[in-house]
């Protein structure tokens, strides 16, 4: 391995380290707070490492791994998620009954995992990313363990995943019998010299897209989503919803670059109905929801439904929408999730919607915040949310990809009726008087609400001057193509 | 510029008046009506500065402004006003103005926050009569919404929720549909001229299949035409106009209906000239049934703000088969019926919010003999009732009467049955003004009748369409130069 190589996954290594240090601190009986600033500065440090080694990009790592500007992006939106999402984990898990220490390890695998799937070109890293992103999830979902839901979220997770994994392995065996090669470079060119593609890899790929629609939960393998949301801690819920979800996009939106997937009819077929079935169940099944974890798993449901559509031109402007579509969904999630999170009480997560009842008159800043994040669900203008559905609207009009279009269009007004549902009641008069938590760490509670600040001017500031991010966004995109 | 400096004008002050209500509640009102003031005397003093400019022809387009908003997709700051959005920008100043007038007293609660998404709403519609690029124009047309919601949502009536729930989700279904037609012929221009741009000069060179245009176009009409409202897509209309405070009810008749109709001058016109005319009998159908449908449904109500509701969508009717008519005359007929509509009506919903204030009902069968108690308001309401119905002398008379000689000339028969509209609008008038000021006094309360603001605001709109009925060249000289 040269030293450009070397240098190329150093970010991933510091990533690593991450979770070995927390080790450490907790085999010296370290306390949370040590714990907590000591992962927040290593995230900073897997930022800074990125930037410092910008200029040697794009790296191939044969034959696992490829580091370009793609891989870097992916990477930097999911270390950014993780940062969100440990600040609000402490004040989550400090009044909390379990111990909060062992958290941050397994968040760390889990990122780590997350982070490989981005930057993986073969099928030992794409499997070896998407366990390592699995396994950690399972302890994470169940990890306040003497809650009602919480085991049994674990429990589904875990089985369904084993399962979708054997899935996963048959299918990618499959695609090896086929090419002969678990490279996706190579695949690509016996794909390409090949007549007509061939029904064994048509089965393995469908047998993969169980996997990939089980993680990114495309429906009709979205069965676990609601609950697992539910039972999560919250912090773990929007883990869930924003890096393991980006790491398992990237990676397939890598596969499908490098294959050309687009060209494939029955392929485009496949995916493209899955789509349209995500954008209307995941929009039907949220319209009667009252509790604001299943409706925003739902929501998600048909959000990577609306992503879908922004994969099937499969061309450079719908790999752009699709990475802007995600940043402006993942501070999105933050943002609502960081409000349950700040709202919940300490033995039960706000997520009853009638806990929201008249919360503007109560708590402005808080509901606008909320406000403004279901806003951007709802794809509405000033916010990144009204960009992202634009722009993934733009691929799919320059596509003519007539049916997802129109289904993305009526699926949206259906929409709008759940998150207008949610700020109606935030605006409503009658008011529920929250009860006045204890606040034990005014600092952690002011970085919180820092963080949530920051994440709202962003969204904001994404929706009004796009054109601050998506040069940067092509740019990235642009490095080892 | 200028017209950059309108509408941050109107955003700031919103957000200062939210601000500064935490403070001191009164300022809010103070800093609404001052934006709304300076914005006006802006317009006027363009209108003063441009107006004869437009008459001796020379460029129609009075003041521009461009600047890179989203370069990478083509996408540009373009803002530009010529003698229709002039006209509607006065309007919607002169109304705005009165709306921030009639919330004064109606508005206790979160006034801060009320102001806020009043004047946020007024920002949204002016950005909309001001867009020069079409993702521009549809980012405004979203803008206003939101804040609209909240106001109908917050401040309405006992059925608030639902009514605003159906603008917004309504609202919203049209323009994601003109969404996609925008970006249909964003991309075929791109093709032809391998240029992508989303700017109104540019796009409309584009030449289309006569059935890409057919398709593109119904887009654009669905958007506008829910707006207008047409008739099968009228039905969030009368739920939203009397469900909402007075002033909302008075923005949502004299301005958001008005961007239903200037989307369709200025973009379904020129840009898919051929497959307009190709709709043409079947608009002007519609417009036909709507008047006479929205007539007969004013007739039947027993709300009041209902009632006036079903006028809106009688009035639109005409708009609407004015456009289509292809006409001159109709065309100025529709700008003058678009103004005078915007005043005649919204004095209407004003004086039922006021006789809402006094009686706390909206149901006629409850009024009744309130000429004796309050002899002004009823001489006002009786002014405004003959507007509606189309009397000579006031507004509403001439723009009607134009439209209806214009469509004379494209369609006979459909404008026999258009002008029946006026008479089945005198029933439902005399009837509204019967059951509420006349007959034997169903009250016994001590009424007082309206206060020196109330004058103000009335006898504003009173002066504006006696003046609009005696000399309507000040409007169609504006409008006369468009081609």
């Amino acid at each position: 391995m040269t030293h450009e190589q070397l240098m190329a996954l150093l970010p991933f290594m510091v990533l690593a380290t991450a979770s070995i240090v927390i080790i450490l601190l907790i085999a010296f009986r370290q306390g949370h707070t040590v714990i907590q600033v000591t992962g927040f500065l290593m995230m900073c440090l897997v930022i800074f490492t990125m930037w410092y080694v910008r200029d040697f990009l794009p790296q191939t790592i044969m034959p696992l791994l490829i580091v370009d500007g793609y891989g870097a992006l992916f990477t930097g939106l999911i270390i950014f998620c993780v940062l969100v999402v440990g600040l609000f984990s402490y004040i989550y898990f400090e009044e909390r009954e379990e111990n909060p220490r062992e958290y941050y390890i397994l968040i760390f695998l889990s990122t780590l995992g997350a982070a490989i799937l981005t930057i993986s070109r073969h099928f030992i890293s794409f499997f070896i990313g998407l366990e390592l992103l699995s396994v950690s999830l399972y302890a994470l979902i169940a990890y306040l363990r003497t809650r009602n839901n919480a085991v049994e979220a674990g429990v589904k997770y875990l089985l369904l995943a084993a399962l979708t994994s054997a899935f996963l392995l048959f299918g990618m065996a499959l695609i090896y019998m086929d090419a002969g090669s678990m490279d996706f470079s190579a695949i690509a060119q016996k794909l390409h010299t090949a007549e007509q593609s061939s029904p064994l890899f048509l089965v393995g790929f469908s047998l993969m897209m169980i996997a990939v629609g089980f993680k990114l939960a495309l429906v009709p393998f979205h069965l676990w989503a609601a609950d697992v949301y539910q039972g999560a801690p919250p912090p773990v819920a929007s883990f869930i919803a924003t890096v393991s979800k980006i790491g398992v996009f990237a990676v397939l939106l890598r596969f499908a670059q490098e294959l050309h997937l687009q060209n494939n009819h029955s392929i485009m077929t496949i995916i493209s109905v899955i789509a349209i079935f995500s954008m209307i169940s995941g929009n039907l099944l949220a319209l009667r929801q009252q509790n604001i974890k299943r409706l925003l798993a739902y929501s998600s449901i048909a959000h990577f439904g609306y992503l879908l559509v922004a994969f099937l031109p499969g061309n450079s402007a719908g790999v752009e929408a699709a990475a802007f579509y995600l940043i402006a969904y993942a501070i999105t999630i933050l943002i609502a999730f960081g409000v349950i999170i700040l709202l919940s009480a300490k033995d039960k997560d706000a997520e009853r919607l009638s806990l929201y009842r008249g919360l503007f008159w109560e708590k402005p800043f808080v509901a606008i915040v909320l406000a403004v994040a279901l806003l951007s669900l709802a794809g509405i203008p000033l916010t990144a949310g009204f960009i992202g559905k634009f722009y993934v609207l733009m691929a799919g009009v320059q596509q003519q990809a007539w049916l997802p279009v129109i289904v993305l269009v009526v699926t949206s007004v259906i929409g709008l009726y759940y998150y207008l549902r949610i700020i109606s009641t935030l605006f409503s008069d009658v008011s529920v008087a929250i009860e006045k938590e204890k606040k034990l760490h005014p600092f952690f509670y002011a970085a919180s609400y820092t963080a949530l600040v920051v994440l709202v001017l962003l969204l904001l500031g994404f929706g009004v001057m796009p054109a601050t991010i998506i040069p940067g966004i092509k740019q990235f995109l642009l490095i080892g193509n | 510029m200028i017209l950059v400096w309108i509408i941050v004008v109107l955003l700031s002050g919103g957000m200062l008046c939210w601000l500064s209500a935490r403070w001191n509640p009164l300022a809010a009102k103070w800093i609404a009506l001052c934006a709304v003031l300076v914005d006006l005397a802006i317009l006027v003093n363009i209108w003063l500065q441009y107006g004869r400019g437009v008459q001796a022809g020379t460029d129609t387009w009075m003041i521009q402004y461009q600047t890179a908003w989203i370069p990478s997709f083509g996408i540009s700051f373009h803002v530009a006003i010529d003698g229709l959005s002039l006209i509607l920008l006065l309007l919607t100043f002169f109304l705005g103005t009165l709306a921030v007038l009639c919330s004064w007293k109606e508005i206790k609660n979160r006034a801060g926050f009320y102001y806020f998404n009043l004047l946020w709403t007024l920002a949204g519609i002016s950005g909309v009569f001001v867009a020069l690029d079409l993702f521009l124009f549809y980012f405004f047309w979203e803008v206003m919404l939101v804040p609209m919601y909240l106001l109908i949502l917050i401040w309405g009536d006992k059925n608030r929720r639902y009514a605003a729930y159906k603008f917004f989700i309504f609202t919203q279904a049209g323009g994601l549909l003109m969404l996609l037609s925008i970006l249909s012929l964003y991309y075929i221009h791109g093709a032809q001229s391998g240029s992508y741009s989303y700017d109104y000069f540019s796009l409309l060179n584009t030449q289309l299949e006569p059935s890409a245009a057919k398709w593109i176009m119904m887009g654009f009409m669905i958007a506008f035409v829910i707006k207008l409202p047409m008739v099968p897509f009228h039905s969030w209309l009368p739920d939203a106009h009397s469900e909402a405070p007075t002033a909302g009810s008075l923005i949502l008749a004299g301005l958001l209906l008005k961007t239903g109709a200037y989307g369709i001058i200025r973009f379904v016109l020129p840009l898919f000239h051929e497959a307009a005319v190709d709709i043409a009998w079947w608009a002007m159908l519609l417009g036909v049934i709507g008047i006479i449908y929205g007539a007969m449904m004013a007739f039947a109500q027993t709300d009041i703000k209902r009632l006036i509701a079903y006028t809106s969508v009688s009035h639109m009717g005409f708009v609407l088969t004015g456009i289509f008519a292809f006409r001159e005359i109709a065309m100025q007929g529709v700008v003058m019926q678009i103004v005078t509509h915007g005043i005649s009506t919204g004095a209407l919903f004003v004086l039922a919010g006021m006789i809402k204030e006094r009686l706390h009902t909206r149901d006629i069968s409850k009024m009744g003999g309130l000429w004796t108690s309050m002899p002004a308001m009823g001489g006002i309401a009786m002014l405004f009732t003959m507007a509606s119905l189309g009397l000579p002398v006031l507004g509403n008379f001439i723009a009607e009467f134009l439209i209806l000689m214009g469509t004379f000339q494209a369609n006979v028969w459909l404008t026999v049955l258009a002008s029946t509209g006026l008479v089945f609008s005198a029933l439902y008038s005399l009837r509204m003004m019967q059951k509420v000021f006349l007959g034997p006094a169903t009250n016994d309360e001590k009424l007082h009748d309206i206060t020196a603001r109330e004058m103000i605001i009335l006898a504003t709109l009173s002066i504006a369409i006696v003046l609009l009925g005696l000399y309507p060249q000040m409007v169609m000289d504006l409008v006369v130069s468009k081609k």
